[in-house]
């Protein structure tokens, strides 16, 4: 069951996407995200969906494995769209009872619905072809660039957090094996009586967790880990036409959607 | 190249009180040694161990790295450059999602250039035989392999000294074999000096000394010959005795005249034939 975790899953591949600087498409993440909420009508929504499904197409990533990451969102992104068409005032075009749908609530639902799905698709995009080390190398440099003081740290806890998870699923599922032989039950019963078997789980794990932590501190300062200052990296990022390509792109991508709002 | 001078230290143990784990201990490593450190759980090893690369600092004493006082602030980084260390775990202390990066993570804290980081790194996963797994994510590899990835990250600081604190207590006896051999093969071939911790007396046996410590001091020193020839003392000291040694003071207490050094099984072989 624990195996089903994919946090930072990369597929990899050679498409125009996958080759792009991983900074590019943090900043291009950024600009897009502008841009989709900045469009507000059926011609803006109509550009969006065509350009994100454009860059799906590009990124050769199947359809299949985005729709896939929904999956967790679903229960939101219904109880978006419910919340909007029965709650927002307007023009009736079905009542029952207390509940009514009006047309500007249906619009408002899927519109937004809509923002969800392509927010979490591009976003899942950027992980699927963006390997976790260039992901926080990206990340690093570009919070820098803005001037974010602990740029190094959030990029090394996010690479060491990334290294961890599957040692520690691994732990997880020992751990559980081995509560399981002594008559440990974890499938059974209700929410709250599920809930408290995971205390023998959690304790063991939270242990064995600070003791790693500790001796991972040990071994990287044994091998001369002092922060961030003076660390050169092996691979370096290097940004090349085509992420200048990229860039023009995604601005004009942005000002069409600020001119659909004002049209 | 190691100097170490009546070096004290003692830790606060959680019931209040003060625990003396190092009780004095003078000790010369020379370059291009290899020296294997063993003694009972809680003799002072690892204490001693972590000394060498100032991740501890002696309460009296000194210890010196080629001239190097570990005590002085400003030496910190050049000594913990050149006494490179493995650890027990080998989950614990690879920091990367992949093992080039993991390898490459020492030489990039001291600001090496990217190019000659590249160099470095291919040529210690070379030197650990780990070449081929290295876009591999650690999690996936074998404790031995784990472990070697670990000493290729340490390698690739180009250190002097590499300490190893019990670097095959939680492998299997293949992996063990894969991480002695790597270690055997760095001292022989590329001159690196060694202290070796460890439980099993047959790694120990490969050494070119053999340090043995009991209770925050040094006991016996000398060649694993010298050392492990002294079966009755070594057992008083709660340690094992490598296999061929105790079987040939089995077969010495019921009259076979066998000489008194035989290490391994090869030599034993050879001893009952002649």
């Amino acid at each position: 069951m624990l195996k089903d975790i994919t946090i930072g899953q990369y597929i990899p591949g050679n498409s125009p996407v996958h080759k792009l600087d991983p900074r590019t498409k943090i900043i291009a993440i950024v600009l897009y995200m502008v841009g989709l909420f900045l469009v507000n009508n059926f011609a803006g929504y109509l550009f969006v969906t065509i350009f994100t499904v454009g860059i799906i197409f590009l990124s050769q990533i199947s359809l299949v494995t985005i729709l896939k990451g929904f999956k967790p969102l679903l229960l939101i992104i219904f109880l978006t769209l419910a919340l909007h068409v029965f709650m927002t005032e307007g023009r009736i075009i079905w009542q029952w009872g207390f509940l009514k749908i009006t047309w500007e609530g249906l619009r408002q639902g899927i519109f937004m619905a809509l923002r969800l799905i392509y927010l979490v698709s591009i976003t899942s995009l950027l992980t699927l072809t963006t390997t976790p080390i260039a992901l926080t190398d990206g990340l690093e440099k570009v919070l820098k660039a803005f001037f974010v003081p602990i740029a190094h740290e959030l990029a090394m806890m996010m690479t060491i957090a990334l290294r961890f998870i599957p040692t520690l699923i691994e732990e997880t599922e020992k751990i559980m094996k081995a509560q399981m032989a002594r008559g440990a039950d974890f499938e059974s019963g209700g929410l709250l009586s599920r809930a408290k078997s995971l205390i023998p789980l959690l304790v063991p794990l939270f242990l064995s967790s600070f003791r790693r932590a500790d001796d991972l501190a040990m071994a990287m300062e044994a091998r001369c880990y002092r922060g961030g200052d003076e660390r050169t990296r092996m691979k370096q990022l290097v940004m090349t036409s085509r992420d200048y390509f990229a860039f023009v792109i995604i601005i004009l991508f942005l000002a069409v959607s600020i001119y659909s709002r004002f049209w | 190249m190691i100097e170490v001078k009546n070096l004290e230290h003692q830790f606060l143990n959680p019931q209040g009180g003060y625990q003396q784990a190092l009780k004095g201990v003078s000790l010369h490593i020379g370059q291009g040694e290899f020296v294997a450190i063993i003694g009972h759980n809680g003799s002072g090893k690892s204490t001693l161990a972590k000394h060498l690369n100032a991740l501890l600092l002696p309460d009296q004493g000194t210890v010196t790295i080629d001239g190097l006082d570990i005590k002085d602030k400003e030496n910190l980084w050049k000594i913990r450059q050149q006494v490179g260390m493995v650890f027990q775990n080998p989950d614990n202390q690879l920091i990367a999602t992949t093992v080039e990066e993991d390898v490459a993570f020492g030489p990039e804290n001291l600001g090496i250039e990217p190019l000659k980081i590249r160099q470095r790194v291919d040529e210690a996963l070379a030197s650990v035989g780990m070449s081929e797994y290295k876009n591999r994510a650690p999690h996936l590899l074998s404790g031995g392999q784990k472990q070697r990835v670990a000493i290729a990250g340490v390698v690739a600081m180009r250190p002097k000294v590499l300490v190893l604190d019990e670097p095959t207590a939680m492998l299997d006896p293949l992996g063990r074999k894969e991480v002695m051999d790597t270690v055997v093969k760095l001292n022989r071939e590329e001159g690196l000096t060694i202290v070796y911790i460890t439980h099993f007396m047959e790694e120990a046996v490969l050494a070119d000394r053999v340090v043995v410590m009991e209770n925050g001091l040094i006991e016996m020193d000398g060649s694993p010959r010298e050392i492990f020839s002294q079966v009755q003392k070594l057992k008083e000291l709660r340690l094992d005795v490598p296999p061929m040694m105790e079987l040939r003071d089995i077969l010495a207490q019921d009259g076979l005249n066998l000489p008194r050094d035989i290490l391994t099984l090869e030599e034993m072989v050879v001893a009952l034939c002649r």
